[in-house]
């Protein structure tokens, strides 16, 4: 370890850059190892600490079993994410669509318990977290994709409607959105059409899907105001 | 092992280069930027299911139909309803930005009681049991002193069957005083019950007249049901109906009519008359529709002769004569008047005149004609039960001397209460309830009423909002607003027929407010006896379904009910006498020179509603910048005073004193200047206190000779150079 003595001989005097000029080799060794102790502890910093800081996760108010509500109703998920009579689109149920079934406890669960006796009885509405909520910036209808385009919900919500129990749900501390926008992966990689929702993805499908939008002249493809109105 | 300088930057070095092939850097760039486009502060409306409500707006009296967009449970955008009798899909900027009355901040959200000083805004919540409570209790006691009649109640309206439950609330306790804020209604039914001789009140065929002449109707500036009066502006331009407005200013109205006819101040009943003296004398009367015109047609043709009328209203002859002969050769001519936006009574000279020109076409009750229109009477409820105390307390005459001795003529004199409460009353006043109304802005001389309240020891608000009256209760008892409610719209306001809007909650009640019907019903049942007699209803929801009985369905399905068949109040005008009084003007013209004249705005709300915010920022900065109100001057004048536009200068009147900034307007005459009403308020949010001056301080009541009404149009006033 240096210490203040030998940095005012370093000063002081001129031979001593001689004697250190002699530790060269030995030193350059110690300089590729900080190199690589610095790269390493940014790395991990980088990977895997910053994830863990920058989201936050919280719980559902109960678990949700989609597997199951899917089991016992007829028309898929649009029994319950339905279209309204006016073509939007009505994502989370409101309590008065569960109460048609759920006016008393059905089962035995804990979650069932919870919902019935402290949002149904007393008319409270269940404050769900979206996964899937855009930033307020982006318009997106529903409408236009699934009953224009025919696209299927699994496109860019995935597998949920197998899903058993409701995972937590991570969002950023920074902007307050749903790590889902991003994606679970840190790097912003992705496998299947699920896993991210941000611009990118929209841009992709619309230049791939891109016969019909033209709505920029100058790009030939999607003008911005048609998500960011 | 030694750390020196290269180790510690080959360190630092490595760990830049880590960093930046970690995602760190990038995400924080991204989540950053999107931090910084949408701050999360920011208020966003939540998404939800979209849905219309039908009402009925109640904002003024105009009652114009509304669509109200909500989301989920909450309205986020008030709209014109298309197809509706009044409005026909239009809406005002009040009725626009109503949702501001329901979730600004001037909202009462609980029953109060004063804890501090009178007015000095320190109040308790309490529970509505408590409130009632003590309310109860004050007015038992009284009842029991056999002092019923010493309650008073001041109501924005009596249409209706709200303001129909205070008036028989009053009734019942045993108390002749329930005291309407005075408006045109007072003028319109003393003009029709003059000139036809029943009960009733002027509708205007707007529509299908082909000739408008306004002695000062801001027909584009709110008068009558605004909506339908902007509507039949676009109609006349559209059919190319000449529209003259005779105006001391050129008010907006004047800026929009085929022809403005500046005029002295005052002195319209006289332009009025001379018009007609021209019809009589060149023989342009219709036939048969006003009676007794021989009595009084030798003082028109000598008294109102032009060359006269010319010298007191400034009219030139040839303009005088060419509009008599227009107006008279028209078709279908509709003469108006009530200043404005017709919230203030008027000279009766003045409105009769008006009258008699609308008698003079023979147009009376005929298709583009003046209608008279016999008062709405759907409100069919048995008699109050009266018991010894209310027999006697209703034995004692009016505290406003209103229907006996020199105010025979008149029913609500509410600009005599500060006199009366000042010692020259027949009685003190011992509880005073105020309802849809707020006299301590929009009475003239707001400030002597206000000091006037010191004599009373109890005052009750039902307003909904922390207005000035409000702010000088005891006790709140705050009403729900009109998108929370229920409630029965008769509309007048000049519309030629019997026509019922219903109001009903668009949104649950946001606070915990409670219907002022509701409210007089509890109260009623509380202090028991003959007045729970009278209040034999469950609730108001059951009170209004029964009065309303079979146009109630037709009202829940389409939201308004009109009667195009309803029965007219008499078919001729009968003049007996051109000898009514004028009013004069306050002020001594030695040591005022000048003369102040209030002006609408169908920006600035004047009423018992105050602006909102939204509308408020649509004042123009020549009538209010910052916090100081402008005084408008003809530059002439202006330039006598040595004054120039922007200058502070003190304004003056009889009544109060106020620092004004000057703005110099063409349009307006020399030696009369001008003030938008609405303004200066003390109490409501930070949007609209302390801006501008309240006008009504600086104006004084003036009793109309022939009814005790206060037709106060103006004051003498001078300026000076601060």
């Amino acid at each position: 370890m240096s210490t203040l003595d030998e940095k005012a001989t370093e000063v002081m005097d001129d031979d001593s850059a001689h004697a250190k000029g002699a530790n060269e080799s030995g030193a350059s060794g110690y300089i590729i190892l900080f190199f690589i102790i610095g790269f390493a502890a940014s790395m991990v910093l980088g990977w895997v600490a910053f994830p863990k800081l920058l989201y936050s996760q919280k719980q559902q108010p109960f678990s949700f079993n989609h597997a199951m509500h899917v089991a016992e109703v007829n028309n898929g998920c649009e029994s319950c994410h339905f279209f309204r009579d006016d073509g939007s689109f009505s994502g989370i149920p409101k309590l008065a669509q569960c109460t048609g079934c759920h006016d008393e406890t059905m089962g035995e669960s804990e979650a069932e318990a919870t919902f019935v006796e402290q949002y149904v009885w007393e008319e409270r509405e269940v404050p769900w977290y979206s996964y899937s909520r855009q930033p307020d910036c982006v318009f997106f209808s529903h409408a236009a994709h699934v009953v224009g385009a025919k696209m299927d919900c699994v496109t860019c919500h995935g597998h949920i409607g197998e899903s058993e129990s409701s995972r937590p749900y991570e969002y950023n501390r920074i902007t307050g959105y749903s790590r889902d926008i991003w994606g679970k992966n840190i790097a912003g990689l992705k496998k299947n059409s699920w896993d991210r929702m941000k611009m990118d993805d929209c841009a992709q499908c619309h230049k791939e899907a891109g016969i019909v939008h033209t709505s920029s002249v100058q790009t030939k493809r999607d003008a911005c105001f048609v998500c960011h109105k | 092992m030694k750390v020196d300088r290269r180790s510690f930057l080959s360190f630092v070095i490595g760990g830049a280069a880590g960093t930046a092939l970690s995602p760190l850097p990038w995400k924080l760039m991204d989540d950053s930027s999107i931090w910084s486009q949408m701050w999360p502060w920011t208020p966003v409306p939540p998404d939800g299911e979209v849905v219309y409500e039908d009402s009925t707006c109640s904002l003024c009296p105009g009652g114009c139909g509304i669509t109200v967009r909500k989301i989920d449970n909450r309205a986020v955008k008030i709209e014109g309803k298309p197809g509706h009798p009044v409005n026909d899909g239009g809406i005002c900027i009040l009725g626009l930005s109503g949702l501001q009355m329901l979730y600004g901040p001037t909202r009462i959200k609980a029953p109060m009681k004063r804890m501090g000083e009178r007015g000095a805004g320190k109040w308790q919540k309490i529970s509505w049991d408590e409130a009632l409570g003590m309310l109860t209790e004050k007015l038992t006691a009284i009842r029991e002193r056999e002092e019923a009649h010493t309650v008073a109640a001041i109501a924005g309206s009596d249409q209706g069957t709200v303001p129909a439950l205070l008036a028989r609330f009053m009734a019942a306790f045993g108390s002749p005083n329930f005291i309407r804020t005075p408006s045109y209604q007072d003028t319109d039914e003393l003009a029709v019950g003059t000139l036809f001789g029943e009960a009733g009140r002027t509708g205007f065929d707007l529509e299908n007249a082909d000739y408008i002449l306004s002695f000062g109707s801001g027909i584009a500036d709110g008068w009558g049901s605004p909506v339908r009066m902007i509507k039949a502006c676009s109609l006349w331009k559209e059919k190319r109906v000449p529209v003259v407005q005779v105006d001391p200013r050129l008010s907006n109205s004047a800026a929009k009519a085929t022809r403005w006819v500046p005029i002295t101040p005052g002195t319209e009943a006289d332009l009025a008359l001379g018009i007609a003296a021209v019809m009589i004398a060149k023989n342009l009367v219709g036939s048969g529709a006003v009676s007794g015109l021989g009595g009084i047609k030798n003082t028109l043709l000598t008294d109102y002769a032009p060359e006269k009328v010319s010298l007191s209203t400034g009219v030139s002859v040839e303009a005088i004569v060419e509009i008599a002969k227009d107006f008279a050769r028209a078709n279908r001519p509709l003469a108006l008047c009530g200043r404005g936006k017709a919230q203030s009574p008027e000279s009766l000279r003045e409105t009769a005149a008006v009258y008699l020109l609308n008698g003079l076409t023979g147009n009376v009750n005929q298709e583009g004609g003046m209608w008279a229109i016999a008062p709405a009477d759907y409100i069919q409820w048995p008699e109050v039960a009266r018991d010894k105390a209310a027999s006697a307390g209703l034995r004692q005459p009016r505290f406003d001397g209103a229907g006996s001795g020199q105010y025979a003529n008149a029913r609500h004199l509410l600009q005599r209460l500060p006199d009366g409460l000042n010692g020259n009353g027949p009685y003190p006043i011992q509880v005073l309830m105020v309802a849809d109304a707020n006299p301590c802005h929009s009475l003239h001389d707001a400030a002597a009423f206000k000091a006037a309240l010191d004599k009373i020891p109890f005052i009750v608000s039902f307003s909904s909002f922390n207005d000035e009256t409000a702010a000088m209760a005891d006790l709140l008892l705050p009403d729900h607003v009109y998108l929370e409610r229920y409630a029965d719209v008769p509309v007048a306001a000049g519309l030629p027929s019997q026509t019922i809007g219903l109001s009903k909650p668009v949104v649950s009640p946001q606070f915990n407010t409670r219907h002022l019907g509701e409210t007089l019903i509890n109260l009623a049942q509380a202090v028991g006896g003959s007045v729970a007699e009278s209040f034999p209803w469950k609730n108001y929801e059951t009170c209004l379904q029964e009065t309303l009985a079979d146009k109630w369905d037709v009202l829940m399905q389409k939201g308004v009910w009109v009667d195009d068949d309803f029965a007219t109040a008499g078919s001729s005008l009968q003049m007996a006498a051109l000898d009514t009084p004028a009013v004069e003007i306050e002020g001594d013209a030695g040591t005022f020179p000048l003369l102040l004249m209030p002006y609408d705005s169908i920006r600035i709300s004047s009423g018992y509603i105050g602006d909102t915010p939204f509308m408020i920022k649509t004042v123009a900065d020549t009538v209010i910048k910052g916090k100081d109100g402008f005084v408008e001057i003809n530059p002439q004048t202006a330039g006598e005073m040595g004054l120039s536009e922007g200058d502070l200068a003190t304004l003056t009147t009889p009544r109060g004193e106020a620092p004004v900034r000057v703005h110099l307007f063409e349009g307006i005459k020399p030696g009369v200047i001008a003030m938008a009403k609405g303004l200066g308020h003390t109490a409501y949010d930070g949007f609209l206190a302390d801006k501008g001056i309240n006008v009504n301080e600086l104006i004084g009541p003036v009793e109309d000779p022939s009814s005790g009404l206060d037709a106060a149009w103006g004051i003498r006033a001078k300026l000076a150079k601060a």
